[in-house]
């Protein structure tokens, strides 16, 4: 029998550990619903973590530090934006090189903030919720972000589904011949969707090294880009289903550290891959609807769009 | 169908009023090719205006033109007898111009209203929009349900849905880029009622076609392009479907299809019990489906794409395997487990559809497109190591007697024009001696010179006793070159009807699930399609 507090914060940590996961996975949803995949998530997220901690650590100001960290991810995220759109570089060895060239900066930009940390961001008090029986703790001790990543996923959904710039966005994903020949642009559509998705990955980034482990460690993200890239797959392109995955991901990623903890006869390396082996697993359990992945896949993800004109 | 409204008096007395859209000097070069030379029309407010002309000839350049899709090198366009400069295709739209693509720029996963919804730049007019979706379709006879998703959407909705989505703008100018092409008979029908609704308010329509008879029954005047220029334009009523072919392609029109029947040997390609789940979600499953092919005879199969076409052509090429061996036999062979391989290698020729990409290696040349399915039949190795010398002998015969225009075997297959890849690609099949031949739309997007020679070449292996399979969308087509035509509705195929007993109305109604179709074994759905 679980203790109600052990279980408080088995799911406090699941919330946060989700929460970098939403961000990133959350933007990158934005740039494949517009046609585009961007394998350069991971470089981004980085990118974002260390110009956030940057600013986190010299100013203290965590807002200045995430719009920082979002601007650096948006601003890096362009150079994949100019490889695909403008030169037509195949996307995936362009979102390749983007994580490469992004793990690569960080360290070298990082340096002076190697193994230093500070006081993060603190979790806020809600009103109402707090005042809850039994799970109303856990409102005590969830930062502002982890709320708005969750705000942020709703919006983004009612966007993609009941507006014009969501539909124009969903148009051109789905079929750019098409959408060119309606007229509208779609190397602006797409190179808006590349920046929001990187500037979403440097939000992430930037939770990473000011919040969950207020620190910068060169490579910190450890792969979480790469599950954010699954995840949007995994949640076949749907908004909600995709936080179901990221806390998915956060909880086993938890549990597992706690199972360590209690000593359970499994080796502590089996255990620290768990959380990629159940998104993994689920993910694949997922695809096997075939059906469902192409229907809610857009149609023109991953193509190289060329105006025939 | 023929209430022609009578010339206006403006006409009469000289055509002083300017035209609505007149377009004149334009020209546009492409990279090795000069799309349009000096092209001038004009068309006026209730009149149809035929654009008449060979695939290449620049009616799609042209029309890219005047919606702002492509600028050109040089030309002006007047509207009312202003210019315009129309350099986007909102400035078109603007400017009153709407245009009903051939090739349907809609969203599939998208539904009717979200489609629509894309094309209207006017927020006001996006207001209220499933009511207003419905009255114009009641209006124009367009009926459609706004809610749907469009790949649930049979082709002909589909054109609804374009035509609906360019009349919300209450464009006073409007093209039809080939609307007929994917349309059945009675559909044919349905449209000509509408454009005929739309020259009675008032409103200059340019009808594209290269089939003549539509343009006789519907149009007022045509505007004949050849080679990227305009050969004349002509008053319809007095021309003959004579006249307009030979200005469409500068000499008398062939003979197509088949000049005698065939004479029915045995059984050579045949489906029993065929039951396949479809590849893709928007895709058709066949149902039980039973076909047989004899040698010797031309079968063909009509129907309106998306009720199976893709599945059974990759049931019957190969490409798919089915559950039992025993559901695709190639003379009396069970081969349903067979892939493409090892079909070939027992004499099964396959024409795709899709010529590049799937019919031919795009990037490679002649001689490797031919070889690689060639081989299986035609000696072209010595020992595993490929005989150039063989492997180019082969591909110079096909050049030579199939006369495809082409440098040398040595050029690569994507920079061949439609007609003469199609050439090569049937006569490399046909020379691998095939028992029995599957050819999907064999002249879609071919020139007349092209579809003869196809057509003749189909018909010589036919005489040779070969059983010769052809898919198309073009009844026309079917009706003269097949010994019988059979339908193919939601996966099932009717029994051949022979083909003095065809007539472009029973198979309509039969594509179209207006009429129950005589299959084989099952007794036919008695439900009726919307369309």
């Amino acid at each position: 029998m679980i203790d109600s507090a052990l279980m408080i914060a088995i799911l406090v940590s699941a919330m946060r550990t989700a929460t970098p996961l939403i961000l990133a996975a959350l933007g990158e949803l934005v740039v494949e619903k517009a046609g585009c995949v961007n394998l350069g998530v991971e470089g981004m997220m980085l990118v974002g973590a260390v110009t956030g901690f940057a600013v986190g650590l010299t100013t203290g100001n965590f807002a200045l530090a995430f719009m920082v960290g979002a601007l650096a991810g948006a601003g890096f995220s362009l150079i994949y934006g100019v490889l695909v759109l403008v030169f037509q570089v195949n996307q995936y060895a362009a979102g390749l090189a983007l994580t490469i060239l992004g793990g690569g900066a960080s360290a070298f930009w990082g340096q002076t903030w190697q193994g230093r940390n500070m006081r993060g961001l603190q979790p806020v008090e809600l009103p109402v919720l707090s005042e809850l029986p039994v799970i109303g703790v856990m409102f005590t001790r969830l930062d502002v972000v982890v709320y708005m990543a969750l705000a942020a996923t709703v919006i983004v959904g009612l966007i993609l589904t009941r507006t014009r710039v969501g539909l124009i966005l969903r148009a051109v994903g789905e079929n750019h011949d098409s959408a060119h020949a309606l007229g509208f642009s779609v190397v602006k559509v797409r190179f808006a969707a590349i920046a929001f998705g990187g500037a979403f990955a440097g939000m992430g980034g930037a939770y990473l090294s000011c919040v969950m482990t207020p620190l910068w460690i060169e490579g910190m993200t450890a792969g979480r880009g790469w599950i954010a890239v699954a995840l949007v797959v995994f949640a076949t392109w749907k908004p909600a289903r995709l936080v179901l995955g990221a806390w998915l991901f956060g909880l086993v990623s938890v549990m597992q550290i706690h199972g360590q903890g209690l000593g359970l006869a499994v080796p502590s390396h089996v255990l620290a891959m768990l959380p990629y082996l159940v998104t993994i697993l689920v993910l694949v359990l997922i695809s096997r609807d075939a059906t469902r992945i192409r229907l809610n896949a857009p149609g023109c993800l991953g193509k190289p769009f060329r105006p025939t004109a | 169908m023929n209430a022609r409204i009578p010339p206006s008096s403006d006409d009469a007395k000289g055509n002083t009023r300017p035209a609505r859209l007149r377009v004149s000097g334009v020209s546009k070069q492409y990279p090795g090719c000069l799309a349009n030379d000096d092209v001038s029309l004009d068309v006026r407010a209730g009149e149809i205006l035929a654009l008449l002309g060979e695939n290449g000839a620049g009616k799609s350049t042209l029309i890219k033109v005047i919606y702002g899709l492509v600028a050109p090198d040089s030309g002006m366009i007047e509207i009312d007898g202003k210019a315009r400069a129309i350099t986007s295709p909102a400035a078109a739209r603007a400017a009153g111009i709407g245009v009903v693509f051939q090739h349907f720029s809609l969203f599939e996963s998208l539904t009717v209203a979200e489609n629509i919804a894309l094309g209207l730049d006017d927020a006001a007019r996006r207001r209220d929009l499933p009511r207003r979706i419905r009255d114009i379709g009641e209006r124009y006879g367009l009926v459609i349900d706004p809610d749907r998703v469009v790949a649930d959407l049979s082709v002909g909705e589909q054109q609804r849905v374009e035509i609906v989505r360019v009349l919300l703008q209450d464009p006073s100018i409007l093209i039809f880029d080939e609307p007929t092409s994917v349309l059945t008979p009675q559909a044919i029908l349905g449209l000509f009622e509408t454009l005929n609704q739309l020259r009675r308010e008032g409103r200059a329509v340019i009808f594209i076609s290269h089939k003549l008879e539509e343009i006789r029954t519907l149009c007022d005047r045509a505007t004949v392009l050849r080679g990227g220029r305009v050969v004349g334009t002509v008053p319809v009523a007095g021309a003959s479907v004579n006249d307009l072919a030979r200005m469409m392609i500068g000499q008398e029109m062939p003979a197509l299809g088949a000049g005698s029947a065939g004479q029915g040997g045995p059984v050579q390609l045949a489906a029993h019990n065929l039951s396949l789940e479809p590849a893709n979600p928007h895709g058709t499953a066949l149902d039980r489906l039973e076909m047989r092919a004899r040698g010797g005879e031309i079968l063909g199969i009509a129907g309106i794409a998306g009720n199976g076409q893709e599945e059974l052509l990759a049931a019957l090429s190969g490409e798919r395997l089915t559950r039992t061996a025993g559901a695709v036999t190639l003379a009396g062979q069970a081969v349903g487990r067979l892939g493409p391989g090892a079909r070939r290698k027992l004499g099964l020729g396959f024409v795709p559809g899709e010529r590049l990409g799937r019919g031919a290696v795009p990037p490679m040349s002649l001689a490797e497109n031919g070889f690689l399915t060639a081989h299986w039949r035609v000696p072209l190795t010595w020992r595993w190591v490929i005989s150039t010398r063989k492997r180019n002998a082969f591909a110079d015969r096909v050049i030579d007697e199939f006369r495809v225009a082409t440098r040398s075997q040595s050029t690569a297959a994507q920079a061949l024009s439609g007609g003469n890849l199609q050439r090569f690609i049937v006569g490399r099949e046909i020379l691998s001696d095939p028992r029995a031949l599957v050819v999907a739309y064999p002249t879609w997007g071919v020139d007349v010179a092209a579809v003869a020679a196809i057509h003749a070449a189909l018909v010589a292996l036919r005489d040779k006793g070969a059983a010769v399979v052809v898919m198309s969308e073009d009844l026309d087509e079917l009706l003269s070159l097949s010994d019988c035509v059979a339908v193919l509705y939601r996966g099932q195929l009717s029994a051949p009807i022979p083909r003095d007993q065809c007539t472009r109305e029973n198979l309509g109604l039969l594509m179209s699930g207006a009429a129950p179709l005589d299959t084989a074994r099952t007794p036919a759905q008695g439900d009726v399609d919307a369309a």
